[in-house]
């Protein structure tokens, strides 16, 4: 029973952070890359846009949802359904933290650990991919179906050298579960180089990030809904929720594809330094940012600026001084010093995604094949062949 | 609460199983093999093959079955015209007789069948160290054997599917 509520509470709390992340990691993408592009992006809906996400869902789900009448009904109505589940799903294998303590509660801040955890992920994501081509398909228009066809063969090519790449740092840890990856990960090489799969598998994480690029449907690879050739692609037809199923699909990919690479080459919540260093760094970087806020609210440039400035600056203060605090607080340290490496980690390389979407153009289509076929799964066998020749080395 | 669950996904594989024949529309039949396949994996799963389970999954339902889906997308294949009008009567009667010699069957396996101890859930040895380990000693010669003749499979495709020079 205990284990029950546990639980309970746990997916509770998972959900909420990782829709309202997926809201806001859109207000993000809008907001860097207007910066990239020398705009300031959604200004109006509260300060700075920050409501901006709240009036889109509320957008989106008073639309009404049109169902065209040529459509396959059944499968145009499931296919939004599949893709926005299948995304959601594989978070409840990914860990967040090490094991935590709170009075008679012990347990780890992940739903929950599977010995299988990384072959599920694979194969939740190689499902995905009905999502889109039958959304495609049941549209019953040139463009969607177009879309849908691309979408299946970019996913099947784009694969293979993904999981290529995920096998590499598996024969390093010896398993196929996320806990016991992120602990194989733990620790220092002389000291101060922390024992990530990132340093040997450098290759295999430059591998692994652009077939993610590629089974997330982002650009440089966003061959499905290239607007100029497709319209929307496949999901030119949908509208209100449907519509915004597909896409929070698509963000919830993403998440899920950069905490994989997180957790696999980056150390999940492992610190990059020692630990009583690495405690004082979250303190620093929002003081900073708080100090940065502080300096422009009393020197503004624009009117409001004397207003929204200072508030941010209190707001980063103070999480510098939970973070303070926590140092004296051993439970609070444990959950807050993970929670921190693990989702800047995971912020890094979704801000990765999102500036190589602002910068990088679309691939034409043979190139996109050439690509994955000719130069990334064999640079994904050769990284997999000489990751297993030393390993076999050196193992007893 | 391990019977519940086999009833239920035992059931969901026979219902996409006969689905997958009654459907006229490709796509529809497609569909319910993955439904079939899903079902088969959580079976394994339940018996404690994690590894078969999951990449029953990959394989089958995340690989083949997209191929099958994209081919029949790709010739836009229709729903097959129904060239067989059977009347009310002889549809009843049918499936009378057909659930009559479904019996029947199932009573002459289980009488040919040697009196077994029954299924126990979650002692088959199915995890990825014993299939990796059983793969590479006891099973190599066939393991090899079957990689090859994929292989062959795969070069034979290829050379039919080329285009003359």
């Amino acid at each position: 029973m205990n284990f029950l509520i546990i639980s309970l509470i746990k997916a509770a709390l998972v959900a909420f952070v990782l829709l309202t992340t997926l809201a806001y990691l859109q207000w993000i993408e809008r907001k860097v890359i207007a910066h990239v592009q020398l705009r300031v992006g959604p200004y109006r809906v509260g300060p700075h846009g920050l409501l901006q996400p709240l009036a889109d869902v509320v957008k989106l789900i008073t639309k009404e949802g049109l169902i065209p009448s040529h459509v396959n009904k059944l499968f145009y109505l499931m296919a939004p359904f599949v893709a926005v589940t299948l995304a959601l799903i594989s978070i409840s294998v990914l860990p967040f933290g090490p094991e935590i303590t709170i009075g008679p509660v012990t347990t780890w801040m992940q739903l929950t650990d599977l010995r299988i955890g990384i072959l599920f992920v694979l194969a939740v994501s190689s499902i995905g991919v009905y999502g889109v081509a039958l959304g495609g398909w049941a549209s019953n228009n040139k463009y969607s179906l177009l879309g849908g066809l691309r979408s299946s063969a970019q996913m099947i090519s784009y694969e293979l050298p993904l999981a290529l790449a995920v096998a590499a740092p598996l024969l390093l840890a010896n398993t196929l579960s996320f806990r016991d990856m992120v602990n194989y990960q733990s620790g220092y090489w002389l000291g101060f180089i922390p024992r990530w799969n990132l340093f040997p598998e450098i290759l295999g994480f430059i591998v692994f990030m652009i077939a993610g690029f590629a089974e997330t449907n982002r650009v440089p690879f966003d061959l499905p809904e290239a607007e100029n050739e497709l319209v929307a692609g496949f999901h030119t037809e949908y509208s209100s929720m449907n519509f915004a199923a597909f896409f929070m699909a698509e963000y919830s990919n993403m998440v899920t594809v950069t905490a994989v690479a997180t957790l696999l080459f980056l150390g999940g919540w492992q610190p990059p330094f020692p630990a009583p260093y690495s405690d004082v760094i979250p303190i620093l970087v929002f003081a900073f940012g708080g100090l940065i806020a502080l300096y422009h609210g009393l020197n503004p440039a624009r009117r409001m600026d004397k207003f929204t400035l200072p508030a941010t600056a209190l707001v980063f203060l103070g999480i510098a001084a939970i973070f303070g605090v926590s140092l004296f607080v051993p439970v609070l340290n444990t959950i807050l010093m993970a929670l921190f490496w693990f989702c800047g980690k995971v912020l890094l390389l979704l801000f990765v995604f999102i500036w190589v979407r602002a910068t990088l153009p679309r691939f034409r289509y043979d190139q996109l094949m050439r690509f994955a076929w000719i130069f990334l799964f064999p640079l994904a066998m050769i990284n997999l062949l000489a990751t297993s020749l030393i390993v076999a080395l050196t193992s007893k | 609460m391990t019977a519940i669950i086999f009833i239920v996904f035992a059931g969901i594989a026979v219902f996409c199983g006969i689905n997958l024949v009654v459907q006229t529309h490709p796509i529809a039949s497609a569909l319910s093999l993955i439904g079939v396949m899903g079902s088969l994996a959580v079976l394994y799963l339940q018996l404690g093959g994690e590894f078969i389970a999951a990449a029953q999954v990959i394989v089958y339902a995340g690989a083949i079955m997209v191929l099958f889906v994209f081919v029949i997308m790709l010739l836009n294949a229709g729903a097959e015209a129904a060239t067989f009008q059977a009347s009310r009567f002889v549809k009843y009667l049918g499936a009378l007789l057909l659930a009559a010699f479904l019996g029947l069957i199932s009573f002459v396996i289980q009488g040919a069948l040697p009196k077994s101890e029954g299924v126990i859930f979650g002692v088959f040895q199915g995890t990825t160290l014993d299939v990796g380990r059983k793969l590479f000693t006891t099973y190599l010669l066939p393991f090899e054997v079957v990689s090859v003749l994929i292989l062959i499979a795969l070069v034979g495709a290829i050379v039919l599917a080329r285009k003359e020079v």
